[in-house]
């Protein structure tokens, strides 16, 4: 009796999780086979795939060695900046707004979103361009500044690109926060500050961490804003990609540096989630 | 309907009336007034659904909508909206910046495309990777192969067979703003030199391996179309001591050229005409060491869905009626004598859309072999990551 009713949870439980498993297998598993196959194959004479098993590929890694550079070191400064810029929003948002406002102005967060990125970095190539803030800088006297097509356009642009990936999660995190425990603060005497950083920070932990997360893995696959506020000359892993599919078709090489970057962002996750827990003082969940 | 479709329609209602006048007097061939009022094609989808004559009959022929693929600045709006007036075809534009990616897109499937506009020295091998068809000719009838210059058609045909029609031919030159930079530039050595200094920070080279390479190899006294690896080591040696010196690695230059963020860039002659045209002091520029003579094509992969549609607007662009509105938008020079004739004299007599020959004879066109050669493509990718 009871092993059939256990039977029968077990039916359910696969029938649920079915739809998850093969979309998975699909669109996740299967790719990545494909891409690992690829990566030990050669370029075919006039580009594409022909089968082989060499690890030239990985061999040839280095010289990608700016590119990989680029996109390790600015995807998690870009993250961290839009960390910095975030939080005092969110905080603003879920703690200080007045709650009549509060909808107004978190959907004015996530409103741009509903354009286009590709629009919306046209428009700073314009306002960084020479027509933008540079002739408004030249009509105070200071001549020929240069913004578009520099690392700081590229990071600006990532900080403007990714900010509401950001806010949300923090947002989200402080909302929950349990105002009585702040009561609870004041009530022992902390200062605002401390009470901040003894309090509000600590809880609001897991929403940076998700944010931080959501935005460095999103970074490490960005092509769009290097190419057009970069000037395709700040090259990033995802503009690599690109161009080994695109323009010299040499798809074993591409899927190599994709199963690597794969591999970096898994160890990378693993570490910062880690070093995160500890800080947050949780206790350590097993996440691989 | 506003005033506004009716500019882009094939024809107004006047000259329709006018067209008619000049056919009943026998002052123009029946061929011409079908041509020129959009009616010829019509009746020539229509004739093949007895019966039926209704809008219906057009979509159920050429489909309701197909997809062209093709370079920045390289068309006429108005001729796609004028093309879908008359077949209730609508045109999706999909704009590219080299032929490898062109070839990349093709040879990964599902491109959509039912018509492109592949450079001379990539037809051989699209043919060779069986990517395109042979064109059936009966279905061009506005195109006439005698009136086309030989040098412009060889290229289009592969063992016999025609897999592709000439759009235009032009250069790769050097496009300046004269009145940012004062050092002569004539020459692809100077390119790359005023690059480093006067231009610093202000240049733009082409996000393409074929010109890019060609005019680094160019500027060193090489051939454009060199796949020595001595060579080409040098060429990127050049390349990446200029790269911190440039603006932009990008094919569509003309936006940062207008805004004058950038001075100077490796240009092709359309876009050099049409920067002319519109801001004077961009002069354009044919290496006097050398560089690139080139002609685009049409042809139409064997992948289209709506092949039916590709043809008609390869006809449609074949008229020169219609081309010669192409060519007055476009800024390209024609392989086409008809066009030639219809052409305004000023555009004829420009010296940047028809050099003469003397400037033309140190240039190359482009070799089958760079577009399949991995040493210029991995150049090409290492140049942009370093």
């Amino acid at each position: 009796m009871q092993a059939a009713m256990k039977t029968k949870r077990n039916l359910v439980t696969a029938a649920l999780v079915a739809p998850a498993a093969a979309w998975l297998t699909v669109f996740l598993v299967l790719p990545f086979i494909a891409m690992l196959v690829f990566a030990f194959g050669e370029r075919a004479p006039e580009g594409g795939y022909q089968a082989a098993f060499t690890f030239a590929q990985f061999a040839n890694l280095p010289t990608r060695a700016a590119a990989f550079w680029n996109t390790l070191v600015l995807a998690p400064a870009g993250a961290l900046l839009c960390l910095l810029v975030a939080y005092p929003v969110a905080y603003y948002l879920a703690v200080k707004a007045n709650p009549r406002y509060r909808l107004i102005l978190v959907s004015l967060v996530v409103v741009p979103f509903w354009t286009s990125l590709l629009v919306r970095t046209y428009a700073w190539m314009y306002i960084l361009g020479s027509r933008g803030i540079p002739n408004l800088l030249a009509m105070i006297g200071i001549e020929d500044v240069r913004m578009l097509n520099t690392p700081g356009a590229v990071l600006l642009g990532i900080v403007y690109g990714y900010l509401p990936l950001m806010i949300m999660p923090i947002y989200v995190s402080l909302e929950k926060l349990d105002r009585r425990l702040l009561e609870a603060s004041a009530d022992l005497g902390a200062k605002p500050v401390s009470t901040f950083f003894g309090v509000t920070l600590p809880l609001s932990l897991p929403g940076v961490m998700t944010g931080v997360a959501l935005v460095t893995i999103l970074l490490l696959g960005e092509y769009l804003i290097p190419q057009l506020l970069g000037g395709g000359k700040v090259f990033f892993i995802g503009n690599a990609l690109v161009d080994l599919f695109l323009q010299s078709r040499n798809w074993p090489f591409g899927s190599a540096i994709a199963v690597t970057l794969v591999a970096v962002v898994v160890v990378v996750l693993m570490v910062a989630m880690r070093i995160a827990w500890k800080v947050a003082g949780t206790r350590q969940v097993d996440l691989v | 309907m506003t005033k506004w479709y009716r500019e882009n329609a094939p024809i107004t209602a006047d000259k329709l009336a006018d067209e008619l006048m000049r056919l009943k007097r026998g002052s123009v061939t029946r061929r011409h007034f079908l041509g020129v009022t959009g009616l010829g094609l019509a009746t020539a989808v229509l004739s093949r659904q007895p019966g039926l004559f209704s809008s219906t009959a057009f979509a159920g022929d050429l489909g309701t909508q197909m997809s062209i693929a093709t370079w920045p600045n390289y068309h006429d709006p108005a001729t796609f909206e004028a093309f879908t007036a008359a077949t209730g075809v609508a045109v999706e534009v999909n704009v590219f910046g080299s032929n490898e990616e062109m070839l990349a897109k093709l040879q990964a499937g599902g491109t959509g495309w039912d018509l492109f506009v592949p450079t001379n020295y990539t037809i051989s091998t699209y043919v060779k990777l069986g990517l395109i068809d042979e064109l059936d000719m009966s279905k061009l009838p506005n195109y006439d192969g005698s009136t086309e210059t030989a040098r412009f058609t060889n290229e289009g045909i592969v063992d016999g067979k025609t897999y592709a029609v000439p759009k235009n031919w032009g250069t790769t030159g050097i496009a300046v703003n004269s009145s940012k930079i004062k050092a002569p530039v004539t020459s692809w050595k100077e390119f790359f030199d005023v690059a480093m200094t006067e231009a610093d920070g202000r240049a733009m080279v082409h996000d393409y391996q074929l010109t890019t390479i060609g005019n680094a190899l160019v500027s060193l006294g090489y051939s454009f179309n060199s796949v020595k690896p001595d060579e080409l080591a040098k060429a990127e040696e050049l390349l990446i001591k200029v790269k911190p010196h440039l603006y932009a690695i990008n094919s569509d230059y003309q936006p940062s050229m207008r805004a004058t963020d950038a001075w100077m860039t490796m240009c092709w002659t359309n876009d050099g005409a049409q920067l002319n045209r519109d801001m004077p002091e961009i002069q354009f520029v044919l290496g006097k060491d050398g560089g690139e003579i080139w002609s685009d094509f049409y042809a139409i992969p064997k992948s289209a869905a709506n092949k039916a549609a590709g043809y008609a607007l390869l006809n449609y662009l074949m008229t020169p009626e219609n081309a010669v509105k192409e060519h007055i938008v476009n800024g390209a020079p024609t392989t086409d004598s008809r066009v030639l004739k219809l052409l305004p004299a000023e555009v004829t007599s420009n010296k940047i859309v028809y050099p003469d020959e003397a400037a033309l004879t140190p240039l190359e066109f482009g070799a089958a072999v760079t577009l399949t050669d991995p040493g210029r493509a991995e150049l090409m990718a290492r140049f942009k990551s370093a």
